[in-house]
């Protein structure tokens, strides 16, 4: 049985346009205009068990807004979700009891008390066993190297260090399943790294499964086998990452390291798209990387080579710059 | 119920992290009360009659005195306002992930702010009356302290959900500071504490004020005391204070579950 599977999942807001300047302040007292805007429309999503899967799009694409409907935040407008083999919005104890749910932007914990406290809560609030809670808070703090901070109040900790707090506190009643909104937001390269390593153990361990936002690639490169993307509200993408790179990354990136500076044309039919001293930058296709080769082979002023692939970063962005304009006719591209 | 008891715990050590604002908000609180009685000797002082209403000089001292301690049980400073910003600001998430009732916690977590506020006014309190005990002419008897003790219990029940069910609003919309600010100035005179409800005789419409939700929060409670209230109504009254207290609760719960199925859950 999937842990979540949605069948047409769509949501619509409405909202109030707000006239600009003093006088359109006045003139919405009394004159409202109302308009109904599409977060999410349609989503049909089967992830199983064990799991992690990025969920990517563009601001406002409707990836939180998903989330809080698979969470029970939200009710949705139509179409059904099952999650955990409940609904999420009737939330149901069990439900409750079976998820969590990490926004990195939000905190859960207490603000003026340490975080210790906020766990002892969850103890209750959960029902934990108390053997059971003193081993898993040892073995999740173990695990982030944080034990130290305990007895610090939140307020004092850094973003990286309350993270892993969060972290903690939300895996402490042995989630099936963690919903994770952009969890490394605002954190250092060490931080997110220490983040990372510790999703990898934990899924290998326990098998949760994960369904996860993030503008940052490196966080789906290391943890997601799988992406889904959404465009729009639509779902545009299932597949892996490689998928991606394979369909919208054609292109190669090859740095060329002269004795001496050349012109940016030296190539015929070929101009450099980036000029750094003695450093030629040229984005190639597949299909040309011979030919190209086969121009240089002549010469005896290369001092080295290097055929890169582009960046992910530049990968996805093109791919949500192609979706954004075709998403209102384009159905979801699904690979297995 | 365990979990709800370790949140009133949690909130109180909450509470007390402040200790200069805790115990400037707590230990000033009853000052005003010192030129309330001022005002009202100027009153007394400057009309041709001992009693008004049926109330004696000492009498309405000890009435406003005694509303103090009402509102200690039946105010709820924070919670309407700060519940409306939980719900704008999308922070009421917790409660709606968590196997919490949203509710309870918040009921849990006054409990707890009221046994710190109680707790450490009671010496500066119990100073005050001391200083005023002349002003008491009658203490209620045995049964008679029972059933003050339980119009206390109920003003803080009927507070503690008509505030809720104000912040609640907040699900339809996101500011409730203007609205708040009408249904307390409502309140404060129409539960007796500016002056005891008995003073509006004149209007013909005492009676139904006294029978309004508003007077458990502060005139009720205050009039047992002084034995304002007759004592075969005594009964029918506090019946009547927890028809209210059922009917805020149920109401909060309708409320919450309209609520929650309109929410957007914007800034969660």
């Amino acid at each position: 049985m999937p842990v979540i599977k949605t069948q047409n999942l769509t949501k619509e807001f409405k909202v109030f346009e707000k006239q600009p300047g003093l006088g359109g302040a006045f003139r919405n007292l009394f004159n409202r205009k109302a308009k109904k805007v599409l977060a999410v429309d349609s989503i049909n999503l089967e992830i199983q068990e064990g799991e992690i899967v990025g969920f990517l799009g563009p601001n406002g694409a409707g990836k939180t807004t998903t989330l809080k409907m698979l969470s029970g935040l939200v009710f949705p407008t139509r179409g059904t979700a099952e999650v955990l083999g409940y609904t999420p919005w009737k939330r149901p104890i069990e439900f409750r009891k079976a998820f969590s749910l990490v926004m990195g932007q939000k905190n859960q914990l207490w603000w003026d008390l340490p975080a210790s406290d906020s766990f002892f809560l969850l103890r209750e609030i959960y029902g934990i066993d108390r053997k059971k809670f003193a081993s898993t808070v040892d073995e999740l703090t173990t695990l982030f190297q944080c034990r130290d901070l305990l007895a610090q109040p939140v307020r004092e900790l850094s973003l990286g260090e309350r993270m892993k707090m969060e972290l903690t506190a939300a895996l402490l009643h042995e989630p099936k399943l963690l919903l994770l909104d952009e969890p490394t937001i605002g954190l250092d390269v060490v931080a997110q790294s220490s983040i990372h390593k510790f999703l990898e153990e934990y899924n290998r361990s326990r098998k949760i499964t994960i369904l996860m936002t993030s503008h940052y690639m490196r966080d789906v490169e290391r943890l997601c086998s799988r992406v889904v993307i959404i465009s729009s509200g639509k779902m545009v993408y299932d597949g892996t990452l490689d998928g991606i790179k394979k369909r919208h990354g054609n292109e190669k990136t090859i740095r060329v390291l002269f004795r001496k500076q050349v012109s940016p044309g030296i190539l015929p039919g070929l101009q450099a798209s980036e000029v750094r001293g003695e450093e030629l930058q040229w984005h190639v296709s597949r299909e040309e990387i011979p030919k190209f080769i086969s121009h240089l082979a002549g010469r005896d002023d290369v001092v080295d080579i290097s055929i890169e692939d582009p960046p992910i970063e530049e990968v996805i962005s093109k791919f949500f710059q192609s979706q954004v304009i075709q998403a209102p006719t384009l159905p979801a591209q699904v690979e297995s | 119920m365990g979990k709800y008891w370790n949140i009133g715990k949690l909130a109180l050590k909450e509470r007390l992290v402040y200790r200069g604002d805790f115990f400037l908000s707590t230990v000033l609180r009853f000052l005003p009360m010192v030129t309330s009685i001022l005002l009202w000797k100027a009153v007394f002082g400057s009309a041709s009659q001992d009693q008004l209403s049926g109330f004696s000089l000492n009498q309405v001292i000890a009435y406003l005195l005694l509303v103090h301690v009402s509102r200690m049980f039946s105010s709820m400073p924070g919670l309407a306002v700060n519940l409306a910003r939980d719900i704008r600001e999308g922070t009421i998430k917790k409660f709606l992930i968590q196997p919490l009732d949203l509710c309870t916690f918040l009921l849990s977590s006054r409990v707890a702010h009221k046994i710190a506020y109680i707790s450490t006014s009671l010496i500066p309190y119990a100073g005050l009356f001391l200083a005023c005990l002349s002003f008491f002419d009658t203490f209620p008897s045995g049964l008679g302290w029972v059933y003050y003790f339980i119009s206390l219990a109920l003003g803080f029940l009927v507070g503690f959900y008509f505030e809720l069910c104000i912040g609640m609003i907040g699900f339809w919309f996101l500011e409730v500071t203007s609205l708040l600010y009408v249904v307390t100035t409502l309140s404060f005179f129409l539960s007796g504490h500016l002056i005891p409800l008995d003073f509006l005789d004149q209007t013909g419409w005492v009676e139904a004020l006294k029978a309004l939700p508003f007077s458990y929060m502060a005139y009720f409670p205050a009039a047992l005391f002084l034995g304002k209230v007759p004592e075969g109504e005594i009964v029918g009254r506090l019946l009547l204070g927890i028809f209210w207290a059922i009917f805020f609760w149920g109401l909060s719960r309708v409320i919450l579950h309209l609520g929650l199925k309109q929410y957007s859950a914007f800034g969660a």
